[in-house]
């Protein structure tokens, strides 16, 4: 076989071999491989993480007009490994009352739930499970996350911690209603909830066939991750900074590197929806090179998740609820029939991609008409009352 | 022994041990979290069973959705976090009765069954698990009646809910 068209399987037929050839049971073999390749994956995501730090403060860094870090290695490339240095000696600290199991088995619990993603993130074409349920797994495994906080919360026996967690679970557990109506929306168009199915169905990438769910899954996946201006538990002046506040060195460190990892795996599931995955040209040819094309997507919708988080002001609670459960969930409930309705009707026809893109805009535009003859009438009364009473 | 056979014991172990910590642990947030873990064995058996689609669903479910909401619940009960007091009352006998009753009765159920002893057949090759439930639950030979039965259900409890939370005008 030859091994640029899949390295992976090239790599673990020999890794089976070599440990068949030390008088290995068959199966055995095969389950020492798979482990073998989840370390290495798993090792190759960690380190990924590290240089995420680094990316985030220089993202942060050029959206406030700064440099960022700049002293430690070439372009500050060695901080990443001064903060972990100092996280690692820093001290171990136990609050007063803390549930010591539930406490240390949050930030792991917590990073998991982000490592399970990648089992299922079509890299390249040969690289990430089909798994026939990929969708729902993705939502399934957001489930552990949201059950980490809550833990993180509890055992820190500390008021605001638990307040905090209480936000963040309320939140993920609303926005996770309209993220799972605009994962729908490629599911219906691939024909499947595999997403290495659903990438290698992009002939014409979704964001143009469905601009609006693009926009509804950055949102809700914006608010999922937690991050600005959906960041309620880093309420500095009330909570602190919600569910972590007592973790101190790695621990804390493990929450941190987990929301980055998080975001940079929502950038990836936004490229695999989104933005055609591992798809580009020569791709058929070089099946390898999928790779480069998936990481360069992916970091520019991580780069996005920044972009937004470094420019929006943070947005207070009642009206982010407000915002999910009165404009959000209704409009996921419209979009999804309509574009499924759409897609049915005009998925024969030669203007397919023109049509689905020319529906969206229609539909956007009806949202927005409809919100702005809303404020008219709200304004309109306000002011009436405001007359009435002056 | 097979790999199916190693995995199947470790996880009843996990769900057995889990699940009877659900019963005697006195901290009720800890019982909840241990009852997580009963319901991700009981995702691992599926899983094994090559059933995907209701492995995944009862993660979704059972530990994003009901396993959180009964940590809410706990947490908004009172006294909650005390984990004084004794873990039974008086009609423990009964409840024990029950459940070795129940237990008998499904281990004389099932021990006539010949499945015990055959290996799952596996699917033929291109066969979609989860295509084949879907046209099931929508094929009007199938289940689409208690499908539509179970959604209005649904749906009752939901407008139940709203009725519940709503508050009318002039009302505070």
């Amino acid at each position: 076989m030859d091994f640029w068209s899949n390295p992976v399987k090239f790599l673990d037929d020999w890794l089976t071999g070599v440990f068949s050839g030390w008088g290995m049971a068959a199966d055995a073999a095969r389950v020492l491989t798979a482990f073998v390749g989840i370390l290495v994956l798993i090792t190759l995501v960690m380190v990924l993480d590290i240089f995420l730090v680094w990316l985030e403060r220089k993202i942060v860094s050029r959206f406030q007009d700064r440099i960022g870090p700049n002293r430690v290695g070439p372009f500050g490339l060695i901080q990443p490994f001064a903060d972990i240095i100092k996280l690692i000696i820093k001290e171990n600290i136990y609050p007063v009352g803390v549930d010591k199991a539930v406490f240390n088995l949050a930030p792991v619990l917590m990073m998991m739930s982000v490592l399970l993603l990648w089992a299922v993130l079509p890299l390249t074409s040969f690289l990430g499970l089909d798994l026939n349920v990929g969708v729902l797994y993705v939502i399934g495994v957001g489930a552990l996350g949201t059950v980490a906080i809550i833990m993180a919360g509890w055992s820190s026996n500390n008021k605001y911690a638990l307040l905090g967690s209480f936000r963040q679970v309320a939140v993920m557990i609303s926005y996770e209603i309209p993220m799972v109506a605009a994962l729908l929306i490629p599911t219906i168009f691939a024909g499947s909830m595999g997403i290495n199915s659903i990438v290698a169905a992009q002939d014409t990438w979704y964001i143009v066939l469905a601009p609006l769910a693009f926009l509804l899954f950055l949102v809700s996946a914006t608010a999922e991750l937690g991050r600005a201006p959906f960041d309620l538990t880093e309420a500095e002046s009330e909570l602190i900074a919600g569910h972590h506040i007592e973790y101190s060195g790695m621990k804390f460190g493990l929450f941190y590197a987990s929301e980055l990892l998080h975001a940079f795996t929502f950038g990836g599931f936004i490229a695999a929806f989104f933005f055609g995955g591992w798809r580009g040209p020569w791709v058929e040819a070089y099946p390898a090179l999928g790779l480069f094309y998936f990481i360069v997507k992916a970091t520019i919708a991580y780069w996005l998740f920044g972009w937004i988080k470094y420019t929006f002001p943070r947005i207070r609670i009642d009206k982010m609820l407000d915002l999910n459960w009165k404009f959000l969930v209704p409009f996921a409930f419209v979009l999804v029939p309509f574009l499924a309705l759409m897609h049915a009707l005009l998925r024969e026809t030669s203007f397919y991609a023109l049509g689905m893109f020319l529906a969206n805009i229609a539909l956007g535009w009806a949202t927005i008409e409809i919100l702005r003859r809303r404020a008219h009438g709200e304004r309109a009364k306000v002011e009436g009352a405001v007359e009435m009473h002056g | 022994m097979t790999a199916a056979q190693i995995i199947f014991l470790i996880t009843a172990a996990v769900i057995l041990g889990s699940a009877f910590m659900v019963v005697t642990t006195k901290n009720l947030v800890h019982a909840a979290l241990w009852l997580i873990v009963t319901l991700f064995g009981a995702a691992v058996l599926f899983a094994t069973l090559n059933a995907g689609f209701i492995a995944v669903v009862q993660v979704v479910i059972y530990i994003g959705a009901i396993a959180i909401l009964f940590i809410f619940a706990v947490m908004l009960t009172r006294r909650s976090m005390t984990d004084t007091g004794p873990g039974l009352n008086r009609g423990w006998w009964l409840s024990a009765a029950i459940a070795l009753l129940t237990f008998g009765g499904l281990v004389w159920l099932v021990s006539g069954w010949g499945g015990f002893t055959k290996a799952a057949p596996a699917y033929p090759s291109g066969f979609d698990a989860v295509a084949a439930l879907a046209h099931a639950l929508v094929s009007p030979e199938a289940f689409v009646l208690p499908f539509e039965v179970a959604s209005v259900l649904l749906l009752a409890a939901l407008v139940g809910a709203v009725y519940i939370a709503f508050q009318r005008k002039g009302e505070e």
